[in-house]
């Protein structure tokens, strides 16, 4: 694992471009930084500043090279690289409250803008009129959308919300894409149906994540505990409560392996293999093995005096980032045999983790 | 000058109650739960079987109902349970639980804090102590973001 700092503002969100020289981030303001990597270092090359509220969501599309960001200005821009420049382009979401969340679909020909308008905004690229238009979702939020991912068939769209609801629609636009064939979600899919509904996730569903086939659908929500549904087995949800603090990220690595990290600023490996059988497997974090020099006896009764405590100094965690992580991202390798990923955090630093699988151990 | 200057009545008015966007929870049926058995508790204290009236006094949780005193009832059963464990026996009662039973001890454990009485503070700060070794961060977390709790 490496790890690099971007500064001391927390990281809101970051995404990478398809071969991984470039990142985009957001320190915790309106502006998005685009860092290029030499080396071991990364270097400032561009600065994307249209925004005037603090950006809540970066997504970067790796075929169409595009980027979208999203923030809490009610605003969404697909920005497009022209001559060296990116060009921003706005996009009309029509929403009355801040942006929380957004992402490309896998063909990347439209994208989902979740809100605190409580809909979820899906958009798309209409030639005709050379701009981007959206179409709401709204059935059955009743608060904030916080996290979304698509299917693999660019149609199926995963939302957790504040409403402690996790819910699959059908973000399917007849303009642009053919139907889609039957999945176990179901197989009628106008727009902005529900396919799937959890109710009751024990808290705010901070991030949700389908699998790589997208038969299964894996959610974290606030009450420190990992949901997983399996679509095929008749949409079954297997919870699992942890003795964590909450986590507030979950990608999967395998068709069976989750990974999910929080304010815990570690990532844990979880195990999803059928119905019932949702467990944790490791923590991804070993904490470096610290060096405990010994005190001499005056430094003992120093910190006696001073700190009432004869311990040693903890000023820092044990685990590679400082704060809680906010957002973990797919690196290297296909969706189903992820090999490296990445987090970001509070602690405005980025890692890059390597993922082994079980079986290679 | 507006009519009325003299009452400020309006401002005690809740203003939530009136807005048509507002959330509410799902209704959960919980007009039928009574809380824990109390005479069954009550014997099984009696007889000095202190791990099973542990293990009766935490079924039955009235979480649904919205009836105030159902739960003081049940509050005050499971102090009553608490703290006739001696000290020591504290570490094993909690590790004979399991991780819902847990998560419940520490709601009621919370519940307890917020009307301490005479010595229920110590008791249940022994047995918070217990608890969180055997249910982590986590089990705290559940207490906090319960919306139905006991």
């Amino acid at each position: 694992m490496s790890i690099y700092t971007f500064g001391l503002e927390p990281l809101s969100c970051h995404a990478w471009n398809k071969d991984r020289t470039q990142i985009a981030i957001s320190p915790n303001s309106n502006v998005v930084h685009i860092y290029q990597k030499s080396g071991k270092e990364w270097n400032k090359i561009h600065e994307l500043t249209e925004h005037s509220g603090r950006i809540t969501g970066v997504d970067w599309a790796p075929e169409t090279n595009r980027i979208v960001t999203c923030a809490s200005d009610r605003n969404a821009y697909v920005w497009t690289l022209k001559d060296g420049v990116w060009k921003p382009t706005l996009v009309l979401v029509r929403i009355n409250r801040a942006a929380t969340c957004v992402k490309w679909s896998p063909m990347e020909n439209k994208f989902a803008l979740g809100s605190g308008a409580k809909l979820i905004s899906v958009c798309y690229f209409e030639k005709e009129n050379d701009w981007w238009l959206s179409k709401h979702i709204k059935k059955g939020i009743c608060s904030t959308v916080l996290s979304l991912d698509w299917h693999p068939n660019n149609v199926l769209l995963a939302a957790g919300s504040a409403d402690l609801h996790c819910r699959v629609f059908s973000a399917y636009i007849k303009d642009i894409e053919e139907k889609p064939g039957p999945t176990p979600w179901g197989s009628k899919m106008p727009f902005g149906e529900v396919l799937f509904e959890h109710k009751e996730c024990g808290g705010w569903v901070h991030s949700v994540s389908f699998s790589p086939s997208g038969d299964t659908l894996a959610w974290v929500s606030h009450n420190s505990s990992i949901s997983v549904a399996d679509g095929p087995r008749g949409k079954q949800v297997t919870h699992l409560t942890t003795d964590n603090l909450p986590l507030m990220s979950v990608i999967y690595v395998t068709e069976n392996d989750i990974v999910a990290a929080g304010h815990d600023c570690c990532p844990y490996q979880f195990s999803y293999i059928g119905p019932e059988a949702l467990g944790f497997v490791k923590k991804l974090d070993v904490p470096k093995q610290s060096s405990k020099g010994s005190m001499s006896a005056m430094q003992h009764f120093r910190n006696l005096d001073k700190k009432a405590t004869t311990e040693e100094d903890h000023n820092e965690m044990e685990t590679l980032h400082q704060n809680s992580i906010t957002q973990l991202c797919i690196v290297e390798g296909p969706k189903t045999n992820v090999e490296k990923y990445s987090s970001v955090g509070l602690d405005g630093a980025m890692v890059v983790w390597t993922f082994k699988p079980s079986s290679l151990q | 000058m507006s009519k009325n200057t003299v009452s400020d009545r309006f401002r005690k008015v809740d203003v939530d109650e009136y807005d048509e966007n507002k959330f509410v929870d799902e209704e959960d049926g919980g007009e039928n739960q009574m809380g824990p058995d109390e005479a069954e508790v009550d014997s099984l204290i009696r007889q000095g079987s202190l791990m099973g009236a542990l293990q009766a006094v935490l079924k039955n949780p009235p979480i649904n109902t919205k009836n105030q005193n159902v739960k003081d009832r049940a509050e005050g059963l499971v102090l009553k349970v608490l703290s006739s464990f001696k000290s020591a026996d504290i570490e094993k009662a909690v590790q004979s639980l399991d991780k819902n039973s847990v998560d419940l001890l520490m709601k009621y454990i919370y519940k307890g804090f917020e009307r301490p009485s005479e010595n229920s503070s110590t008791v249940l700060l022994q047995w918070h102590e217990k608890a969180l070794s055997a249910g982590g961060v986590g089990c705290i977390v559940r207490v906090l973001t319960a919306r139905k709790t006991v």
